[in-house]
């Protein structure tokens, strides 16, 4: 029993940690419905300059937390309130959702350019001296750092219940967590509410962040940010996004519950050490579909999860002179830069179109289930890596001829998919995000090290194929091949949106209830769906595999935000999009490389730093989600058809003839009865109330 | 036996009975309103048949079927078919494609492997089931045009063609004329009657337009306060002095 306690208290310190960080996210989410997934980067922010100011500026301890948590972090958060979150209250959840995801990957990247990126060995914490023991216990020693994670919880989380409870401003916050509009009404300043929520969530998020350095001494390292916010996460889902004290037991329990593991699991075997460190993914994924009541609330409404469907593509109603004419661009582009990038550049630059292409394909995947269901999954880089990793054993260890080992892994990924997504499906919006974070850390950190996947310290080689007899050994000729794997799944994409599943799946966007009621299963053809989209997640993986022989980095969890981040920013519906989504992924790095401004700061410079400054790029990028959800390349592809047709003097395309060439348009259809296009128009079928 | 028999069917939200012990039946071949005052509990009602709402008590039973615990598009294959009061269209999409994905629902003849082999196109026999639909409810004028030009009168002619599309035994209406003029409302009644005598579909109507029931139905159920206060051939009910007092007083 001792024994037992002893490894209980071990956990403490860790899981009131999660505490911290998890009651600012429920906090943020009541009083202004938004799921703040940055507040892991806000944390890393306070922890990196708190380190900063400790260590390299041998500032004292008070004034360096009192600026890294009661300065840093609510700067960041007020900040972002005033100029996005305040304006999406009212937006679907979908777009918050990819805004804090975009800030999610952009932010740790402006914190290292600001403070710099050296290693940060031995993080100091709120404790003096934090290192001394101050109790032993047993098999472990109570250190004043662990001593300040424990008191700091317990005695914020404290006050932060009382406030609630007892104080005016409690009083008001829970006014405007039952409505904001009727708070507004009796006079609250629901803004302001909102504003000051912000700020102490910011600051629950910053000492989470302080707190959480000394208890891995190894230094401030992202991913254990990332770990921070997934165990916040199930501690949020455990008090079912609402309740303050149960989530504060659930991330102490968290912690516990994993140090119990380390004694009591069987210490040898190596699913059980990853198990361990990836409990709070699964703790999420569990509770996600099992803890009764978290789905409802906010998304009792059955509609809510489904966003207003987004308006036709631009390209419907572009001229037909147009349209031709931005065919034949196409056609020459495409059949120029083949033959360009085969013989008229160098081998680097060959090189990163082969990577383009590969990514582009990737990238399709997000195409088919965020563009098509409108459901947000962040887990593609999971399928990815199950389509390269199978690609690779196959053909190293199997003898498998390198492009049927393709098809199998892409298969394979599609089976994974649908086996995943038959269970997942039942949640919608936030919570399907949240569970394919889950699945992704979990693939991440269970499934890869094991040695049949991709745990071999070694790359594995992927071979090229063999095509007629001979090995497609030359980057100019594989360019085809690739081309071609691409140009596959891009009809496939295309041809799934137009067919019969891309109509059920309309039909579940415009009204899950009327589609429901002519017999369509939701959950069936978002499966199929998923399925589809993992199918050529695992193609796109395998092909980079091809090119880049496949190690873990290249396909963690954190690429698949940031690859969701990038398609949806640039345009989800588009084949066009996923393909300058895909080369911009690759080329914008380079280019930025290139691009040598001496008198910038090393950091800031891009040849110097280009990978940074890109993510930072791209992840900005998705604020402007909020203003275009339908995605930067249509929006741009809009304005400039309606640009050129009027510089032209081309009409643009009248309903009925966009119409007649639809699935169900009878073949003689006689568009000459509606010319004037004047219809009856009473009462709009749309502005019914 | 009754098409559709619904017994002692209750549904409470926190402590308000919304629905209480209400049975009704619909035999096949008849149209039968379901009425009743604003807030009387009949959209509650027709959710627990429809399965959007799980009732406390009581069960439903279709065509000699349990229908417990089976989710909506479930319900939709063993043959009920509805509309909706606040109308639920695909936006972007014309009459005639709504009338095609039903009829590809309906038949499921719509697999993946056939859209990714480029067969997804409508086929002759559907093209003909589909125009039969849109004769049927009148949409001639409207067929190719997207449903967001539409009139809300049309929406509603979509809503039922679609419905119809499932080939149902049993249509549940809800509120039909909501929102409609006067002229709609009639255009609406034709229909009805018409594919009444096509399609020998039984209707159950929940409406507000105390002229559209007395016109097209045969038999009536009043609900009110979530529970039934008069049943029987419209002609009575409409004359019960009960029913006048809850309901039709000022109107009658």
């Amino acid at each position: 029993m001792t024994e037992f306690l002893e490894f209980a208290i071990l956990g403490l310190p860790l899981g009131c940690v999660f505490a911290l960080m998890a009651v600012g996210l429920v906090l943020t989410y009541k009083t202004s419905g938004v799921f703040h997934l940055a507040y892991a980067a806000q944390a890393f922010a306070s922890a990196r300059v708190y380190y900063e100011l400790r260590i390299q500026e041998e500032w004292a301890l008070i004034p360096a937390a009192a600026v890294a948590i009661l300065i840093v972090s609510p700067a960041i958060g007020l900040l972002l309130e005033r100029a996005l979150f305040r304006h999406l209250r009212s937006a679907e959840q979908t777009a918050s959702l990819i805004v804090s995801l975009g800030l999610l990957v952009a932010l740790p990247q402006i914190t290292l350019v600001i403070v710099g990126n050296e290693p940060t060995p031995n993080p100091p914490g709120l404790w003096p001296n934090g290192n001394r023991v101050l109790y032993d216990v047993g098999i472990t020693n109570l250190a004043g750092n662990k001593v300040a994670a424990i008191l700091a919880a317990v005695i914020s989380v404290a006050l932060i219940t009382a406030m609630f409870r007892y104080s005016n401003l409690g009083l008001k916050m829970r006014a405007v967590v039952e409505s904001p509009r009727m708070a507004q009404l009796n006079g609250i300043d629901a803004d302001r509410i909102s504003a000051v929520s912000w700020a102490l969530s910011s600051v629950f998020a910053g000492l989470a962040g302080v707190l959480l350095g000394p208890l891995f001494p190894s230094g401030l390292q992202l991913i254990n940010f990332f770990t921070l916010l997934v165990a916040a996460l199930a501690a949020a889902a455990f008090g079912r996004l609402s309740s303050i004290p149960l989530t504060f037991a659930g991330a102490v329990l968290l912690g516990v519950i994993q140090q119990l593991l380390a004694r009591y699991l069987p210490s040898e075997s190596i699913i059980t050490q990853n198990i361990r460190p990836s409990l709070p993914f699964i703790a999420l994924f569990l509770l996600l579909l099992f803890w009764p009541g978290l789905r409802q609330g906010r998304t009792a409404d059955p509609l809510a999860g489904v966003d207003p469907p987004p308006p036709p593509p631009a390209a419907t109603d572009r001229p037909h002179a147009l349209t031709i004419a931005t065919r034949v661009l196409a056609v020459v582009v495409i059949g120029a830069g083949i033959p360009y990038a085969m013989f008229g550049v160098s081998d680097s630059w060959l090189n990163y179109v082969l990577l383009g292409v590969a990514y582009s394909t990737i990238f399709l995947s997000v195409t088919t289930i965020t563009g098509m269901t409108g459901l947000v999954s962040l887990c593609q880089a999971s399928f990815a890596a199950i389509g390269a990793y199978t690609v690779a054993q196959l053909a190293e260890n199997q003898g498998v001829p390198v492009l049927l080992g393709l098809l199998i892994g892409a298969a394979l990924a599609a089976v994974v998919g649908a086996l995943f997504a038959l269970p997942v499906m039942r949640l919608q919006g936030i919570y399907l995000a949240l569970g394919t974070i889950a699945f992704a850390l979990m693939f991440d950190n269970v499934i890869v090290p094991q040695e049949w996947v991709g745990g071999v310290s070694v790359p594995i080689q992927v071979p090229r194929p063999v095509i007629g007899g001979t090995e497609v050994e030359s980057d100019q000729a594989f360019l085809l091949v690739a081309v071609a794997i691409l140009a596959l799944a891009a009809v496939a994409t295309l041809l799934v949106k137009r067919g019969t599943t891309g109509r059920y799946l309309d039909a579940l966007r415009g009204s899950q209830v009327a589609a429901s009621s002519i017999g369509i299963s939701p959950r069936r053809v978002r499966v199929i769906a998923f399925a589809v989209s993992a199918g050529v997640a695992g193609l796109g993986g395998g092909l980079l595999a091809m090119i880049e022989n496949p190690t873990p980095n290249k396909y963690a969890f954190n690429f698949g935000l940031f690859w969701v981040v990038i398609v949806v920013t640039l345009g989800a519906r588009s084949i066009q999009a996923a393909i300058i989504a895909g080369f911009s992924f690759v080329f914008v790095p380079e280019l930025l490389q290139r691009l040598d401004i001496g008198w910038l700061p090393e950091n800031v410079n891009p040849a110097e730093n280009p990978f940074a400054l890109s993510t930072i790029l791209f992840g900005l990028g998705a604020i402007t989600y909020a203003r275009h959800p339908e995605g930067i390349i249509e929006a741009q592809t809009r304005a400039s058809i309606i640009r050129t047709s009027k510089w032209l003097g081309l009409d643009l395309r009248t309903e009925t003839e966009v119409q007649s060439e639809s699935l169900a348009a009878e073949p003689t259809d006689e568009d000459s009865t509606d010319q004037d296009g004047g219809k009856p128009v009473p009462e709009s079928v749309g502005g019914d109330g | 036996m009754s098409l559709l028999q619904a017994d002692s069917v209750t549904k409470r939200f926190a402590g308000i009975t919304a629905v209480n012990e209400v049975s009704l039946t619909v035999d096949r071949d008849e149209i039968v309103g379901l009425i009743g005052p604003n807030g009387a509990g009949k959209t509650t009602f027709f959710n627990c048949l429809y399965g959007m709402l799980v009732p406390d008590r009581g069960q439903v039973v279709f065509d000699g079927k349990n229908l417990s615990g089976l989710p909506v598009h479930e319900r939709c294959r063993a043959g009920i078919g509805r509309t909706f009061q606040r109308i639920e269209l695909f936006s972007g999409m014309t009459p005639r494609e709504h009338f095609l994905v039903a009829e590809r629902a309906r038949n499921r003849s719509g697999s993946l492997w056939k859209d990714l082999l480029g067969r997804s196109r409508a086929t002759e026999e559907e093209r003909e089931r589909v125009q039969a639909t849109v004769d049927l409810v009148g949409l001639h004028d409207d067929a190719d045009h997207p449903i967001e030009s539409l009139s809300l009168g049309r929406g509603r002619l979509v809503e039922l063609g679609r419905a119809l599309m499932t080939e149902p035994s049993l249509l549940l209406l809800d509120e039909p004329s909501s929102g409609l003029d006067r002229e709609e409302t009639r255009e609406m009644c034709d229909v009805l009657r018409h594919v009444q005598e096509e399609r020998n579909t039984a209707v159950l109507l929940v409406e507000h337009d105390v002229d559209m029931v007395k016109e097209v139905t045969g038999r009536l159920y009043v609900l009110d306060f979530g529970s039934l206060i008069a049943e029987g051939s419209t002609d009575e009910v409409v004359a019960d002095d009960a029913v006048k007092k809850a309901y039709l007083g000022e109107e009658s």
